[in-house]
């Protein structure tokens, strides 16, 4: 049998790149938001661990590995122990379709954007088994919560992707970003519209101010992850600052052009932009208080919901009227 | 209205209440707690705010202190209700103002005194498995003594 | 369908319960079906200690009542203790106490805004803001008195020394910068659409219903009653200034944050005036360190959480028979399980920040 060794031996390498990405990056934003936080609040964050605290997040990592992990006494074994798993792994699977350039994308699905927005939903398994498998009331009021809310949010998400879609044509990532070679979609006034709408569904999706519903730290404690800790805490940790990537790439890449830019390399003009968008979403978390349970799902669903539907509809007439 | 008409009305109203050492203090006894009150915060005098229920242990009586205030006549009013050691006992005034749930639970968590018709009377500062009162005079620290000094 | 309630038991260690309190909660769903309050977890029994003290040694138990504004507790304590004695302080000694209890109302007041918007969720950075503003005030305090927290400034019929040089100086720069700084806070809460959706109409408080639970303080004036111990029953030489007694609309808890907001504005006023007016003389008392206490005495002065009583009750020895304090929180605390029944834990945490409560005083 004529294995091909080279392909495997790439997939291999290209998996531990995408791994070593999903650590250091996670690392990366939660020493950039203590940085941005520190600097909204007149403090100066961490210092003391290399220059300007830039290692600190080492040391955070080696204590998080190091730390004891507790299980609860009448915790559901096995559905605790997988919670973590199902938050991680679609996280880091959903790097796959991410279009770093031209050339740096794992796989460029032909259905690639149905894939990340798929894949990423699975996250509230995982968030709701670890908020019923501790067996603690604020944990599970923490997961429920969450399912609701992310359920809710998940349709206007998918509403205003899917305006994007048919501006492009394709599902392919690489695909919507050489459609916006003649200009970013953001410049159009229904696709701002739908960019707006993602930007607010997506900051529910990720339970960010001001809709970190789920782990309302005055109400619940810590919300779904109260009991986790070790590595199986880091885990949601990780997973929450990945996923705030995915959904600053997914719109960099929806809205804001991709990988395009003026000058080479284009990798940087997308790391840019997703940082852009990550800054952004840092900066209304230290600002704004949390919004209430009922207030944001009535947002959802009597506000979000048909403004996307429409904007969907007027595309579609637009579309038709082009073609 | 000033505080002696008050106390005039009063005392036309219920015969037998005392001015205490200063001119704004009323001492009555206990039948007539209720009543008084009941005056005091409906009638012309309009006594709307219980500001504070307390008590003194006189070692052979209890003293129940009540300073009540009007917003309408901006005076304060003291009454005292003495009671008997053996007898620990007054009527509840939760009916009147919702202050005086908590007002009487402490009350009777370091004194003893229970309130009649209080709908929830428990310890409130101290231990509900606790069994002595700390503001008596008689309390004993039960071996809590301070250490000596050094 | 078999319905259960879920009995969750937020504190004594949660967030934001403000210190030791433990609220028994019976949820329905989320929405809070029945509260039980327990308090006590901080008692240390001070008014038993009282009896052990003389007067003038109690002074620093007084700080360790409400720790957020001890000058205004010493202050209390003090008016009580010459009320009974008889004694009167020296302008100078009155004119610097006004100074200071004003000083403590304003870092108090920052920080049951910030604590607030901490409860709210927005995450700390209203909360820091005001830590930033109340550490100025700490500065002049730790200045005036070597202290930081538990300040011990005031004595029976003064007060421990005179203003340090330059304090004046770091108290007018404090007043400027406070100026300039408070649109910052209107910037980031007063307007804000998702702070105004949180705590309008949300855990209103009637008039009637106020007074009837003893609320006192901005609590009450928020339910619009304008009762201020400073303007109604003016003690110390509060009667000599200009200044309005804020009150709110409704009730609710943005009118509580609000009215705290605006309290700020008129303490500062107050600084300003007695810094102007400050008397020449010596305000260090000149009296008796053991006092013969008779008789007995019942003084309540405006704390910045409300009305703070102390009764001494003398029997002609240099001890207080009975010392009873009359904490504000207390009353305001006992109105909280009425006042949240039926609301949803966002709104209770809500409600419960906007009290603004400190546990040290309610569990003495």
């Amino acid at each position: 049998m004529n294995i091909p060794w080279l392909a495997l031996l790439s997939l291999l390498l290209k998996g531990v790149a995408i791994l070593a990405f999903f650590a250091v990056n996670a690392m990366f934003l939660i020493w950039l938001e203590r940085k941005i936080s520190a600097k909204i609040q007149n403090r100066l964050g961490p210092m003391v661990v290399g220059p300007h605290g830039a290692l600190q997040l080492i040391a955070d990592t080696v204590k998080l590995l190091l730390k004891e992990n507790i299980v609860p006494a009448e915790a559901d074994r096995l559905i605790w122990w997988l919670a973590p798993f199902f938050v991680a792994v679609p996280t880091v699977a959903a790097f796959l379709c991410i279009p770093f350039s031209q050339e740096w994308i794992v796989a460029d699905l032909n259905v690639g954007i149905l894939f990340i927005c798929s894949i990423t939903s699975l996250c509230v398994l995982g968030v709701f088994m670890a908020g019923w498998g501790s067996n603690n009331k604020y944990s599970l009021l923490g997961g429920m919560r969450s399912a609701a809310q992310i359920v809710s949010y998940e349709v206007p998400l998918l509403l205003s992707v899917l305006v994007v879609i048919m501006e492009a044509g394709t599902l392919s990532m690489q695909g919507i970003v050489h459609a916006q070679e003649l200009g970013w979609f953001c410049l159009k006034p229904n696709v701002l519209l739908a960019f707006l709408i993602y930007m607010i569904s997506a900051t529910a999706e990720v339970n960010r101010v001001p809709f970190d519903i789920p782990e309302a730290e005055s109400e619940l404690v810590s919300g779904y992850h109260t009991e986790y800790s070790g590595m199986k805490f880091s885990m949601f940790f990780l997973a929450e600052y990945a996923n705030l990537f995915i959904i600053s790439a997914v719109a960099a890449t929806l809205f804001l052009g991709g990988w395009l830019g003026p000058l080479r390399p284009s990798v940087f003009w997308f790391l840019i932009k997703v940082y852009g968008i990550i800054s952004f979403l840092m900066w209304i978390r230290w600002t704004l208080p949390r919004v209430r349970m009922d207030q944001m799902m009535s947002f959802a669903w009597k506000v979000l919901t048909p403004l996307a539907l429409i904007n969907v509809l007027v595309t579609g007439w637009l579309l038709a009227g082009k073609g | 209205m000033d505080i002696t008409t008050i106390i005039h009305s009063l005392q036309a109203k219920f015969p037998g209440i005392v001015v205490g050492a200063s001119a704004d203090q009323l001492i009555i006894t206990k039948e007539v707690v209720k009543p008084v009150f009941e005056f005091l915060k409906n009638g012309p005098a309009a006594f709307t705010s219980l500001h504070s229920i307390t008590a003194v242990d006189r070692k052979d009586t209890v003293e129940v202190v009540y300073h009540v205030h009007s917003f309408a006549h901006r005076v304060m009013l003291t009454v005292k209700v003495i009671l008997g050691n053996d007898q620990l006992e007054v009527p509840s005034l939760t009916l009147l103002w919702g202050a005086a749930d908590w007002l009487e639970r402490e009350v009777f968590d370091l004194f003893g005194v229970r309130f009649e018709g209080h709908p929830d009377l428990r310890r409130i500062l101290n231990p509900d498995s606790w069994t002595a009162h700390p503001l008596r005079k008689d309390f004993q620290m039960d071996g809590i003594v301070p250490r000596p000094v050094k | 369908m078999d319905f259960q309630e879920l009995t969750i038991n937020m504190g004594p260690q949660h967030p934001s319960t403000h210190g030791v309190l433990f609220l028994q909660l019976k949820l329905d769903g989320e929405v809070i079906v029945d509260c039980q309050p327990h308090i006590g977890y901080l008692h240390r029994s001070i008014e038993k200690i009282a009896e052990s003290r003389s007067l003038v040694q109690f002074m620093p138990f007084t700080d360790r009542l409400d720790y957020i504004a001890s000058m205004n507790n010493n202050l209390g304590f003090c008016l009580a203790a010459e009320k009974l004695l008889g004694i009167t302080a020296s302008p100078r000694a009155q004119y610097l106490r006004v100074i200071v209890a004003e000083l403590n109302r304003v870092a108090s007041h920052l920080l049951a805004i910030g604590t607030f918007a901490q409860d709210l969720g927005a995450y700390a950075t209203p909360l820091f803001y005001a830590l930033r503003d109340r550490e100025k005030i700490i500065q002049i305090f730790d200045k005036i008195c070597g202290q930081r927290l538990t300040y011990n400034y005031l004595r029976i019929g003064g007060v421990a020394g005179d203003l340090p040089a330059g304090a004046d100086q770091l108290i007018k720069d404090f007043m400027a910068y406070q100026r300039r700084i408070l649109p910052e806070y209107h910037d980031l809460l007063t307007g804000n659409v998702i702070f105004c959706a949180r705590s309008k109409n949300i855990g209103v408080l009637p008039k009637e219903t106020a007074i009837n639970y003893g609320v006192t303080g901005p609590n009450l004036r928020a339910s619009g009653v304008a009762w201020d111990l400073r303007k109604d029953e003016p003690y110390l030489v509060y009667d000599k200034f200009d200044f309005n007694v804020v009150t709110g609309a409704n009730g609710d808890s943005w009118d509580r944050y609000d009215v705290r907001m605006r309290e700020i504005e008129e303490s500062l006023k107050i600084i300003e005036q007695a810094l102007g007016g400050l008397p020449e003389g010596d305000p260090v008392a000149k009296v008796n360190k053991v006092f013969r206490l008779n008789g007995e005495a019942y003084m309540r002065t405006e704390n910045p959480r409300g009305e703070l009583g102390f009764y001494i009750v003398g029997d002609g020895g240099p001890l207080p028979y009975r010392l009873k304090v009359r904490s504000p929180s207390f009353a305001n605390l006992s109105v909280l399980s009425a006042m949240i029944k039926g609301m949803n834990i966002s709104d209770a945490v809500c409600v419960l920040g906007s009290l603004d409560i400190v546990m040290g005083e309610i569990d003495r």
